[in-house]
């Protein structure tokens, strides 16, 4: 087990991490979202010639350049807290997270780049086809971008296609296609992008609904409206079906993560999803009493996780406790176990600075059986750290998240719905109403991306790569008081910014249409 | 072929020349933000403030996995 460890350097550099990771997501999912909407717009242009929609699709096309100009490179801070904050996951993880990224890398500069200087300079300098080509081409390469960000992300949550070697203490890869095509990696992939598509229509929704509240560029906010209710209600379908496939691979992969998200604390046959609720205590949850108020829909849960209303969904004390009957380990279990593979591994390091090359080639084998990577490597993580509740993640953070999310999340659908029914009928001018509460919608939409964010990185405490590395173990040893200068100086940064970007895209939506793209 | 590869060349430099040169208002006020923002986190955060501790405190790979191995196996017991 880890011995004094300083709780504050682990605590301040999770706290940057968050931060930057949080501020990185206010830009990313516009991107990922806005770019589809405006090649359609673009599209419609170039198919019909109305000049309207070239207006159209350069006032959003300027949004998204303030967007992503003032997003780019906000990730790279990351990179740089994995070398700083986090050298010893940073190694651990090996070729793993270096892969995906790189490829990330090599597309975010050649296709975004290429295309949206095109996008914006291209106006009259390339044919109309070649430029909606581009705009089609931004959209993809942004999303495909984000695609090698989460299959590294869903290694973490779930790492396969890979082994530990004891040599190098890296984590190799043996099946690329097995990290690329991880169920966990499309599922994150396909909800992280949708997720983004629904915040990109509720923007362009909330802000074609205040130029109408205001009178002001009626033809283009009601075009942008239609186009963004239909895309954004196929949307929002899409990452109901896409969370309800993350479901069912965080019940596979990291079922304590589900009963966090859920409250559940006793496991049980045919479990009730908890629509709305309200959580007790932590000492009542523990003591049994979970809930101060809850409306649960029978059975749903089981469904949820397992395709069957009659599933049994194990709780928070299954996991801590051990279930034997489901065949579940108790958290001491797997402690010890973690601890077998921890010693092996010192076992190796000694023999290697012994020279003891024979000693060295058993324990490197020893990593290599499939037995011992299935009964002890897998839970090395748990090795580091005899106080069991130390593997529980934060169950009411989660759990509002959670909630948080989807509720919003099937606000968003009926939203888009209502919209769309007015703008069919004709009658989304006059619904004042919805055209004061759509900018207000704006925000709600971020706070739903951040909560997705907050279960799915939350809910996985204390791991930084599931059941092999805790935070405490990852984390690098500097001082947790230069952890603090850099968090306050990213705050203030990031804060500086934020109001930069605001204030340019609030300035850019009040002048309109006029002085459109990137150009003069 | 190598005058042809210069024309090509040209026409894309002369591309995004251009672009830049009649970029509007809100184009140059994202790019002095971005270019403000390149210079901190470049020239200030990744020098000054965060290293890369392993590549600055070890030579070697081997060196850096020795260091990884020993904190990984650290107070446990054999």
């Amino acid at each position: 087990m880890i011995q004094s460890i300083d709780w504050s350097l682990v605590d301040w550099s999770r706290a940057q991490f968050a931060l930057t990771a949080m501020y990185h997501w206010l830009f990313v999912p516009l991107t990922l979202g806005i770019t589809w909407m405006i090649a359609m717009m673009e599209t419609i242009y170039v198919k019909t010639g109305d000049p309207e929609w070239k207006k159209i699709t350069q006032f959003w096309m300027k949004l998204f350049g303030i967007n992503f100009a003032i997003g780019v490179a906000t990730g790279i801070i990351m990179e740089f807290e994995f070398g700083t904050n986090w050298s010893n996951y940073s190694w651990f993880v090996g070729d793993i997270f270096g892969a995906p990224l790189a490829i990330e890398g090599i597309m975010a500069f050649f296709m975004e780049s290429t295309f949206i200087a095109i996008m914006f300079f291209g106006w009259n300098k390339v044919s109309k086809k070649f430029h909606l080509a581009a705009t089609w081409l931004t959209a993809l390469g942004a999303n495909l971008s984000a695609l090698w960000i989460l299959v590294a992300n869903a290694w973490m949550q779930n790492p396969t296609g890979t082994t530990f070697n004891p040599e190098t203490a890296r984590n190799e890869m043996t099946n690329f296609w097995d990290v690329l095509f991880s169920p966990v990696a499309i599922n994150k992939f396909l909800h992280t992008i949708t997720s983004g598509m629904v915040l990109a229509a509720i923007f362009v929704i909330g802000i074609s609904a205040w130029f109408l509240l205001k009178k002001r560029e009626v033809r283009l906010a009601l075009r942008s409206i239609t186009v963004a209710a239909v895309f954004g209600l196929l949307a929002s379908v899409h990452v109901a079906l896409t969370g309800d496939g993350s479901a069912k691979q965080i019940a596979k992969v990291q079922p304590l993560k589900l009963a966090a998200m859920e409250g559940l604390y006793q496991g049980t046959d045919e479990a009730g999803l908890v629509a709305i609720g309200i959580l007790n205590s932590k000492e009542k949850r523990e003591a049994g009493d979970v809930f101060a108020f809850k409306i649960e829909m029978p059975k749903l849960l089981s469904w949820m996780a397992y395709g069957d209303p009659k599933s049994f969904v194990a709780g928070i004390n299954d996991y801590k406790n051990g279930n034997p009957e489901q065949g579940i380990l108790s958290t001491p279990e797997k402690i010890q176990r973690g601890k077998v593979a921890r010693d092996a591994l010192a076992q190796y390091k000694n023999a290697r600075a012994a020279g003891d090359v024979a000693r060295t080639d058993s324990i490197k084998t020893l990593f290599q059986d499939a037995a011992f990577k299935e009964s002890y490597f897998r839970y090395f993580g748990y090795g580091f750290m005899d106080d069991v509740n130390y593997y529980l993640p934060n169950v009411p953070l989660t759990f509002y998240s959670f909630h948080i999310m989807v509720i919003l999340g099937f606000g968003f659908m009926v939203f888009f719905a209502l919209i769309l029914f007015f703008t069919a009928r004709g009658e989304m001018q006059d619904r004042k109403f919805w055209l004061r509460l759509a900018p207000w919608i704006i925000p709600m939409a971020y706070i739903a991306s951040q909560s997705g964010w907050i279960v799915a990185e939350l809910g996985r405490q204390p791991w930084t790569i599931q059941d092999l590395l805790p935070t405490v173990a990852a984390v690098s040893k500097i001082d947790a008081g230069a952890v603090m200068v850099t968090f306050a100086l990213f705050a203030v940064t990031f804060t500086v910014l934020a109001i930069a970007e605001v204030s340019i895209m609030l300035k850019a939506i009040k002048n309109g249409p006029k002085n459109h793209g990137g150009t003069k | 072929m190598g005058g042809r590869i210069l024309a090509v060349t040209t026409r894309i430099l002369n591309f995004y020349i251009d672009g830049f040169r009649n970029m509007s208002s809100w184009g140059r006020s994202v790019w002095i933000i971005i270019l403000i923002k390149l210079f901190i986190l470049f020239a200030v955060i990744r020098i000054f403030l965060m290293p890369d501790i392993l590549k600055k405190n070890f030579k070697t790979d081997q060196e850096r996995s020795m260091h990884v191995l020993e904190n990984l196996t650290q107070n446990q017991q054999l």
